[in-house]
């Protein structure tokens, strides 16, 4: 240990002289990182500033005046009574939530029979499901609105984008579930089979809990998926009382051209959510999303 | 306590008592029919409609073979058009996507993953890049849309600009800008995703064979080019696998910045399969659909394979 820790402190400047060339060679990796940094943070300050400016000072000059300018709460106040974005913001939940607990549920139950259990063609099911996981949605819009409007106007209410949501997220689930599941330790589970236990209770007892951070990589994954998702939402919900957040800009977009005083507030707005789930299950959520880097 | 481990640990999927094999199949079935209903057979019916001429109510109302097909690549300039140089249409804006966002994403990454590597305030500047992942490609739309405002008493790069001297560029409204300008918008928010994937498999690397080749009198670039890079492989190639997917199925965001727009300039594929779908053309949406699909074959190859070498060295 001692001869390997050796070249390290070597490397390392001991006096001060030595300390100051290695800052001066250092100093264009700062000035290179701070700038890009700085520069990736610009564009959402700016949406944030703008959306505490009045209309009449966006007008005049921009965000960048923000000190000689009043900000005020107004803009929310007016996208979310009187453009309709309150109502989005439930309709969003009401859509996000369903379609993050019926993928969650369906794919870890399955993702156990393909783990835990022996059945004919388990295998190769499994396959055929990796290869479910890049299908387009696009492939599913033009047979599910014709499903849905034929059978019940699932599209008039949330049930059709549930179901959307539910099954293109599911063979993701099952893929990370069945992946986790199997580094369970084998033993555990014939103890509990031995023990008497029915399969569900193995499944309910010992690998749910057991699976927790892989279960809330994939919810967290999931739930930004649905509540960022615009295309979906675009297509498999008609009935304008039940749109979402993005639909709902895309409307103010149309209706009132560049009003950046409305949009930057309801952008904000639909940040808002994303953004804590990020700062408060930061280490799930990167986890959330290199998992889901394998799906289309 | 050594216990030796099967090959297959689970057994043959075939082997099980009779009761296993249905408790298996009842805790599978669900999803699989879900599966089944909703991702399956859709993709089988739009496979099919692409071969079909068809209407606003979906149906089947005339075969029309490879029509719909020859019809995009030969007949339709806004999909494809290859009368002139530059060719121009969706396809080979996705070609544009390619090319310039897979590399901006993969170098900018590589680098800030390299660059941060070292610093004390690493998380911070990784915790800013990363975030715009965070955010939903609408409201990287309204962000943007906001920066390249051709006011530029209201878009940021315009502001520069005219504060350099130059006269402000309408970037979203014009044919040869406005790619790139939602491109780099894309960037912006894509990233994080490549530093930390990349940074993550840098922090993979023994710190002993770096510290090896420095005492060796490896120059730092050369450590990066014949050490870091070649261990970094696998991980360039995921994101790479990614980032493609990604352009394969971008739609959000020009539909927020510019709706395909000016004219039909901005356009993707998986724009045109949403406008030719609900404006009257559903076969030839599905053959943009199937389009879609033949693009994605590969990735599908990939994946199977991947977890099936996984599971032989399992």
């Amino acid at each position: 240990m001692a001869t390997r820790a050796e070249p390290a402190r070597l490397a390392q400047p001991r006096t001060f002289s030595q300390r100051l060339v290695g800052m001066l060679t250092r100093s264009p990796v700062h000035i290179v990182l701070i700038a890009i940094a700085a520069l990736w943070l610009v564009p959402t300050v700016g949406l944030a500033v703008t959306s505490f400016r009045p209309r009449s000072d966006i007008l005049s000059n921009g965000w960048w005046h923000v000190f000689s300018s009043h900000l005020t709460l107004e803009n929310y106040s007016q996208v979310l009574h009187s453009n309709g974005m309150g109502h989005a913001f439930v309709n969003s939940l009401w859509i996000t939530i369903p379609s993050t607990i019926l993928p969650l549920t369906l794919g870890a139950l399955a993702a156990y029979a393909f783990a835990w259990t022996r059945f004919p063609f388990r295998d190769t099911t499994f396959l055929i499901i990796i290869a479910l996981m890049v299908v387009p949605v696009q492939t599913a819009f033009v047979p599910l609105l014709k499903l849905f409007r034929e059978h019940g106007h699932l599209n008039n209410e949330f049930y059709g984008i549930w179901l959307a949501h539910t099954a293109f997220g599911l063979p993701l689930a099952i893929f990370l579930f069945r992946n986790f599941f199997i580094t369970l330790p084998k033993d555990l589970i014939e103890a509990a089979r031995m023990d008497g236990a029915s399969e569900f209770g193995v499944f309910r007892r010992i690998v749910i809990p057991l699976s927790v951070p892989s279960l809330a990589s994939f919810a967290i994954f999931q739930f930004l998926w649905v509540w960022n998702d615009l295309l979906m939402s675009l297509i498999f919900v008609s009935d304008p009382s039940k749109r979402p957040m993005p639909v709902k800009i895309t409307e103010l977009l149309s209706t009132y051209g560049s009003e950046y005083h409305l949009l930057s507030a309801a952008a904000f707005l639909l940040m808002i959510v994303p953004l804590i789930v990020f700062f408060a299950l930061q280490r799930y959520f990167v986890q959330g999303l290199l998992a889901g880097s394998v799906k289309s | 306590m050594p216990v030796p481990q099967p090959k297959r640990r689970f057994g043959r999927s075939r082997d099980g008592s009779l009761r296993e094999r249905i408790e298996g199949i009842l805790f599978a079935l669900p999803a699989i029919i879900v599966l089944a209903l909703f991702v399956v057979y859709p993709a089988y019916y739009t496979i099919r409609l692409a071969f079909y001429r068809s209407d606003f109510l979906f149906g089947f109302t005339g075969w029309v073979g490879f029509d719909n097909f020859k019809d995009l690549l030969t007949n339709s300039p806004d999909f494809l058009d290859l009368s002139h140089f530059p060719p121009e249409g969706a396809l080979i804006n996705n070609v544009k996507w390619i090319l310039i966002y897979v590399t901006f994403c993969l170098v900018l990454g590589l680098a800030l993953a390299v660059l941060a590597g070292g610093v004390r305030y690493e998380r911070a500047v990784k915790s800013v890049i990363f975030v715009p992942m965070a955010i939903s490609a609408t409201a990287v739309g309204v962000i943007w849309l906001l920066v390249y405002s051709p006011d530029p008493n209201i878009g940021t790069l315009n502001a520069v600009v005219h504060g350099l001297g130059g006269d402000p560029v309408s970037w979203l409204g014009k044919p040869n800008t406005v790619n790139y300008a939602i491109i780099f918008a894309y960037v912006w928010a894509s990233t994080g995703f490549a530093m930390v994937v990349l940074s993550a498999a840098l922090k993979g690397i023994p710190t002993e064979i770096l510290e090896a080749a420095r005492v060796d009198g490896a120059t730092e670039w050369n450590i990066f080019r014949r050490i870091m890079l070649p261990m970094l492989s696998l991980p360039l190639s995921i994101v790479s696998v990614w980032l493609f997917i990604n352009v394969i199925k971008v739609f959000d965001i020009i539909y927020v910045m510019t709706s395909g727009g000016p004219g039909t300039s901005s356009r993707v594929i998986a724009y045109t399969m949403f406008t030719e779908t609900f404006n009257g053309h559903p076969g030839r949406g599905a053959a943009v659909a199937v389009i879609m699909l033949l693009l994605m074959l590969p990735v599908m190859v990939l994946n199977v394979k991947r977890f099936r070498s996984e599971r032989v060295v399992a």
